[in-house]
């Protein structure tokens, strides 16, 4: 973590403990990096795009992602299990009439396991206060400019759960495979920051 | 203890500004909203983050117009509350 923000007064606190912890046999040399390493690993944003993709050709699928996307995600081989306790996943689907965005305004919770690490731009500060408030003009900002018909609902991770965007499946993809359709998804088609 | 809130209630949110760390975010509090899921049942970060014992109790989807948070806009914010942040409104369910 402190490797982005080495120059920051907490990032010297946090080796400042980290240290003590060591001298102390609390923590072995490096424990820490070794638990971030491993809780980051294997998380990719090419599993929520294959989650996308099955549910874009399995209507079945889809229906058991959006009532229990726990449950659903293993049909895939998938978990949010990685960490300490198994996470709460809620998949939140695109349609004509609305568009969801997912934010984390009091920190940065973010499903890692499906998305891999966060951008930075979804960790700062700028994006967590704005997206809340005025999301319309965020989303123009990347480039995403919806309907005035389109109903916006965005997702604030204040508590346990982590949140996935179902996007909606592109015009004229109608011939492609599930694999292909796959590589359509963007990461932030699943955040909800870009449509597909 | 069976949940305080289902799905369609409208809620309150508490206004106090507690000494501590807290889930229910500033901008949310003394608001209006309605329970639109359930979120399993999770013990209170308030106090975890204190070192304190803490049961887990219920924690729902709460969704909020913005114009209901920040007297202005026409989307919607869902956000996820503890039923400690929670107060019934008396009012009926919206059609």
């Amino acid at each position: 973590m402190s490797a982005t923000h080495d120059d920051a007064p907490v990032a010297a606190r946090v080796r400042h403990v980290e240290a003590l912890l060591e001298q102390r046999g609390w923590l072995a040399p490096g424990e820490i990096d070794e638990r971030i390493d491993a809780f980051a690993a294997g998380g990719s944003p090419a599993h929520g795009a294959a989650i996308t993709a099955r549910a874009w050709v399995d209507p079945g699928f889809r229906a058991r992602l959006l009532a229990d996307a726990n449950t659903a995600i293993g049909e895939l081989g998938y978990s949010m299990a990685g960490g300490l306790q198994e996470q709460q996943l809620t998949v939140v689907a695109n349609s004509e009439d609305e568009h969801h965005v997912v934010v984390c305004t009091l920190c940065s919770c973010y499903p890692i396991a499906l998305l891999g690490p966060s951008p930075g731009w979804y960790r700062s500060e700028a994006y967590r206060s704005r997206v809340v408030r005025e999301p319309r003009a965020v989303l123009r900002d990347f480039g995403v400019e919806l309907p005035a018909t389109t109903r916006i609902t965005v997702w604030d991770a204040s508590a346990e759960s982590r949140y996935m965007v179902l996007p909606r499946r592109p015009d004229a993809t109608e011939g492609l495979d599930e694999t292909a359709l796959a590589g359509l998804v963007t990461r932030k088609g699943l955040i909800g920051t870009a449509v597909v | 203890m069976a949940d305080r809130f289902a799905p369609g209630d409208r809620v309150r949110t508490r206004i106090a500004d507690p000494p501590h760390h807290t889930r229910l975010p500033r901008y949310a509090r003394g608001a209006h909203g309605e329970v639109v899921g359930t979120a399993g049942h999770h013990p209170l970060a308030d106090e975890r983050a204190r070192g304190l014992a803490s049961a887990p109790r219920a924690v729902y989807h709460v969704r909020f117009r913005a114009a209901d948070l920040f007297g202005e806009g026409d989307h919607a914010v869902v956000l996820e509350l503890w039923e400690d942040y929670l107060e019934p409104t008396g009012e009926e369910t919206r059609p």
